[in-house]
């Protein structure tokens, strides 16, 4: 099965007010492709889950200072200015939750669990409004599974199947995203014929996958 | 003379144990990894994706699927390892990380930590920073001993949005080394031409002080 698609194709599947999980760390594994397409179509009233907003210039941040952002879910906004006025003048509203949380969440959500106990944020402002379980002595924090109806995701290789690998520090939570998203869309750097990644280098399993993007190449 | 913030480096590099695994926090933090001795045998963990961070490349040689956790080109030394967002926080969380070396904007004596949030000024997030605390073996913060409009940061009680409870174990500043106990926050060791009276008068908490302290061996 083929599932490389022409960006103009893929984009007529993004809408105002979709939930969207981007991926990248600081703009490493970002599907930079996607974000300017989604300027370009100047979608919306969006709720992004995300690491971070990038740079003002890069990556999500280019979002944000378009306005096309409603909420933002990420760990560290402070690399980008704009999202910090924003967020300060309440034109856009910002959940910041810590980073292993954030993962785990994710993941949780991709694989079928209720949520996950973590020792994260036990005694600070993240545990306000959260069921505390202890076990064996030890407090943890319920978190609840995070998932979203789109993730945008950038993958350094893919084959035609879908079949993903991941560059570097790139991958951070592109895998994760995968698996937690009801379409998955990733743009590859490079894509190969069905067969030509070894089983064993697949980062993430083509069934995850929806759709391939080539970068560079309309 | 060497400037404060490459003093108190300096200093904490010394708590580097041969074969650590260790994370670094952004400012005088990441000034450490310049005075550990390679024969120590360092790894140091990047919490973005990967083990094996190394120095920063040379110009023209950047790549970038590999930056810090700042975003900021860094290279993978040879051994070194990449992986997802769940493993990296897996390896801080699950207690594989010996010892995280960050900066904060207040301590207490019961090594509750403030690092992340000043309210009615930026909020930037805590981004990775309660999952590494809470999950070290060890917590050691390397800051100015006091702010910029001279207000102790060792406190009593921190007064800021904590990052975690009861996780520092080391403090260290350029007027001295202190830790972190049960009883509270004794003093360790002194830098050169620095009373106890004048460490303790620019702490806020009350130093519990021991019959010897040692000398702060400074560059």
């Amino acid at each position: 099965m083929d599932k490389v698609k022409p960006l103009h194709e893929v984009m007529t599947l993004l809408r105002d007010g979709q939930t969207i999980m981007i991926g990248g760390f600081l703009c490493a594994g970002t599907p930079e492709l996607l974000i300017d397409a989604m300027i370009e179509k100047n979608i919306r009233e969006l709720t992004v889950i995300a690491n971070d907003t990038g740079f003002e210039d890069r990556g999500i941040g280019k979002l944000v200072v378009n306005k096309q952002i409603r909420k933002m879910i990420a760990t560290h906004v402070g690399t980008n200015k704009e999202t910090g006025r924003q967020m300060t003048a309440r034109e856009m509203e910002v959940e910041l939750i810590p980073q292993g949380t954030m993962a785990e969440r994710i993941r949780a959500a991709g694989v079928g669990l209720g949520g996950i106990l973590t020792p994260t944020g036990v005694g600070t402002v993240v545990e306000e409004g959260k069921e505390k379980l202890i076990i064996d002595g030890k407090e943890y924090l319920l978190e609840l599974p995070l998932r979203a109806e789109i993730a945008l995701l950038h993958a350094y290789k893919a084959d035609k199947a879908g079949n993903l690998v991941y560059r570097r520090a790139s991958r951070n939570f592109n895998p994760l995203m995968a698996m937690a998203a009801d379409l998955v869309i990733v743009t590859a750097e490079h894509i190969v014929e069905t067969g030509e990644i070894d089983p064993d280098e697949v980062m993430t399993p083509a069934p995850l996958v929806d759709i391939v993007v080539l970068i560079n190449n309309e | 003379m060497t400037d404060i913030r490459n003093i108190i480096a300096k200093r904490v590099a010394d708590f580097f144990e041969a074969g650590t695994l260790a994370n670094l926090g952004i400012g005088i933090p990441s000034l450490v990894a310049n005075y550990i001795p390679a024969d120590k045998n360092i790894t140091l963990h990047s919490e973005n994706g990967f083990i094996g961070l190394g120095p920063n490349p040379e110009e023209g040689l950047e790549d970038m699927d590999i930056v810090n956790a700042g975003g900021i080109p860094v290279t993978i030394l040879p051994g070194g390892a990449s992986f997802d967002s769940a493993t990296s926080f897996g390896i801080a969380r699950g207690g594989h990380v010996d010892l995280t070396v960050l900066g904060a904007l207040e301590v207490d004596e019961k090594g509750n930590l403030a690092s992340w949030n000043v309210p009615g000024k930026l909020l930037p997030g805590m981004g990775g920073a309660m999952d590494i605390v809470v999950g070290a073996k060890k917590v050691i913060i390397a800051m100015e001993h006091m702010t910029r409009e001279g207000t102790p940061k060792i406190l009593k009680e921190c007064t800021l949005p904590l990052t975690a409870v009861g996780v520092v174990d080391i403090i260290v500043t350029e007027l001295g080394v202190m830790e972190v106990t049960e009883e509270g926050i004794v003093l360790r060791e002194l830098a050169p031409g620095i009373t106890k009276e004048e460490i303790q008068s620019k702490t806020e908490a009350t130093l519990i002080i021991p019959v010897e302290i040692g000398i702060m061996v400074i560059l």
